[in-house]
């Protein structure tokens, strides 16, 4: 029960609601094992059905994607496939590997990669930042929430225009998109699980008589995380968004750049060397944020076992 | 020890009210009360739900800014308040949540201490989500006890848990209070366990202190006493509660 419990928590908790932090409940123990099925199971011949998914088969997940690759070879392989249109696995893979052996690939990425850190970093920087100015004090509550709610509601992408006119179309346009969006992200989560403090814990800390910045450090830092954490997704998500669209605009590096080029030269298989190498990014830093977030809560993940 | 030494100490009262009004909107929840309660005495609140015990405790505790009322409160300099979930922060292991807060060098063995002395030793590094029910409520214990405290305040601390898991709890506690000798003022809607563990049970009972009962027995008490009965019929018959004739051991759970 307790998995199931943590990985909705975790896969569902939506933009602006902080991961509400377990609540454990002090009359009963964490539960060990699956609660009622030892009772129903001792009743014979009429059992429950089962009503959630069946039992998971290991690797199952890379079924659907396996397959995706074979059809998609087998149709080039028998000649169905246009290379103009879609170029098949084997030309992708040579392309690849053309592109790596250039240094073509790598430069490009370490652009884009560049642009994609630079924009998380002042991106997360800022919307903490603003979070705890709007979250603990009423004034820059005042100040600093009514805008952001305002500015939530505008994509950062649609701010692009107004961007280029003001910074041009340097590496500082698209530095600043991208962390708009970060920014964003990451402010709204944390600014709610900063407000969001369980009232309980705040009056365990003045019944402690804890000082100003103990109580920050040890409950509200704490208790906010996993919000941030969820920002920081969400965040990570958004900065890659803002890069595929900023190196579109103008740019003469990075693996969007590259990608447009191709376009304009019917180079799918260059093309799809792009998506992957995004793909790739995507994935990794996704997996990356989500190793930090089990050890900063690691209190937590001990529930799911 | 078995005997209770009563207020005849020359320490000053660890509670003392006076007028003590404390109102949610029209409504007074709290109407003038006046209560002295001497260092290091084991009184028992009793009360139906609403009847504002929380909000009394509140009160001493200092915990109700924004709260309207008047009156004169004093209180020790060292209060714990216990509340009747353990209110451990889920995020730091149980040592650290004994000690949170508490300066010193020696904080952290101090820590040990009491968590030894609620029973928990070993039991330092857990995540609080890793203990009992009862367990945790006994850290919580400990954090109340390791700031030495002059005045208990505990709401309900033992509400929450089951009756075997009570009966354990209701032994500890006293034993640490003959221990430690803070005064206690211990909210419970459990007419016995006030009984069994107090020397002085009040009730309270539309916003006033309607009943104040000196408890003259001694500890360890046996819930099949006449004079226990004697006392729990007394104070069932204040709540407005018809006693039972026949010595029950359900209101244990
Ligand atoms: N924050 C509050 N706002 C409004 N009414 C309250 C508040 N807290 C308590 N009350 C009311 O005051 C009365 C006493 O509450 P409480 O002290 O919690 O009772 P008890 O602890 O004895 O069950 C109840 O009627 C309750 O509804
Ligand atoms: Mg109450």
């Amino acid at each position: 029960m307790s998995e199931t419990l943590s990985r909705a928590r975790t896969a569902t908790a939506p933009p602006g609601t902080p991961g509400a932090p377990p609540r454990e409940r002090a009359d009963r123990p964490a539960p060990t094992g699956s609660g009622a099925a030892p009772a129903e199971s001792a009743r014979q011949g009429h059992r429950p059905r089962r009503l959630g998914p069946g039992r998971a088969v290991p690797f199952g997940r890379l079924i659907g994607p396996v397959l995706l690759v074979a059809v998609w070879w087998l149709s080039s392989a028998l000649g169905y496939l246009d290379p103009r249109i879609l170029s098949g696995p084997g030309t992708v893979l040579a392309t690849a590997s053309d592109l790596v052996s250039t240094g073509r690939l790598q430069d490009n990425a370490l652009v884009s990669l560049q642009r994609a850190a630079l924009g998380l970093l002042f991106g997360v920087l800022a919307g903490v930042l603003l979070a705890v100015v709007a979250g603990l004090s009423r004034s820059g509550e005042y100040l600093v929430d009514g805008p952001l709610q305002i500015k939530r509601a505008i994509p950062s992408l649609a701010l692009l225009p107004l961007l280029i006119l003001w910074l041009g179309i340097g590496e500082q346009m698209k530095v600043t998109v991208i962390a708009l969006g970060v920014a964003v992200n990451v402010y709204i989560n944390t600014y709610a699980a900063l407000t969001g403090i369980d009232g309980r814990h705040v009056q365990l800390a003045e019944s402690l008589r804890l000082g100003r910045w103990t109580f920050l450090r040890k409950v509200v830092a704490p208790g906010a995380l996993p919000g941030f954490f969820v920002g920081l997704r969400l965040g990570v998500t958004s900065a890659f968004l803002g890069l595929i669209v900023v190196e579109q605009v103008n740019a003469t590096s990075g693996i969007g750049y590259m990608m447009f080029q191709a376009q304009q030269y019917a180079q799918s298989d260059v093309i799809i060397v792009g998506l992957v190498a995004y793909g790739i990014f995507g994935y990794a830093s996704d997996a990356l944020v989500r190793i930090i977030e089990r050890r900063a809560l690691s209190w937590r993940h001990t529930l799911a076992r | 020890m078995a005997t209770h030494p009563g207020p005849l100490t020359a320490a000053p009262p660890a509670i003392r009210t006076s007028r003590l009004v404390r109102r949610f909107g029209e409504r007074e929840v709290l109407r003038e009360i006046d209560l002295t309660v001497g260092a290091g005495e084991f009184t028992a609140l009793l009360g139906r739900s609403g009847s504002g015990k929380s909000t009394l405790l509140r009160a001493l505790s200092g915990l109700d800014h924004g709260v309207r009322g008047s009156g004169e409160l004093a209180v020790p300099e060292r209060v714990s308040l216990s509340f009747q979930d353990s209110r451990l922060l889920p995020w730091l292991r149980v040592l650290d949540n004994v000690v949170l807060g508490l300066g010193g060098r020696r904080a952290e063995d101090r820590g040990r201490e009491a968590l030894a002395e609620v029973g928990l030793a070993g039991r330092e590094r857990s995540w609080p989500h890793e203990l009992s029910g009862g367990e945790q409520q006994r850290a919580a214990l400990a954090r109340a006890l390791v700031r030495e405290p002059e005045l208990l305040l505990a709401d309900e601390p033992f509400g929450a848990l089951d009756a075997l898991t009570r009966i354990k709890m209701h032994g500890l506690l006293r034993e640490l209070y003959e221990r430690h000798r803070p005064a206690v003022l211990l909210v419970t809607h459990d007419v016995d366990e006030a009984v069994e563990l107090a020397d002085r049970v009040l009730v309270l009972e539309e916003g006033r202190i309607a009943v104040d009962l000196a408890v003259d027995l001694p500890t360890p008490r046996s819930r099949r006493a006449p004079r226990f009965q004697e006392y729990r019929d007394r104070l069932l018959t204040a709540l407005g509660v018809h006693p039972e004739p026949v010595p029950s051991e359900k209101n244990d759970a």
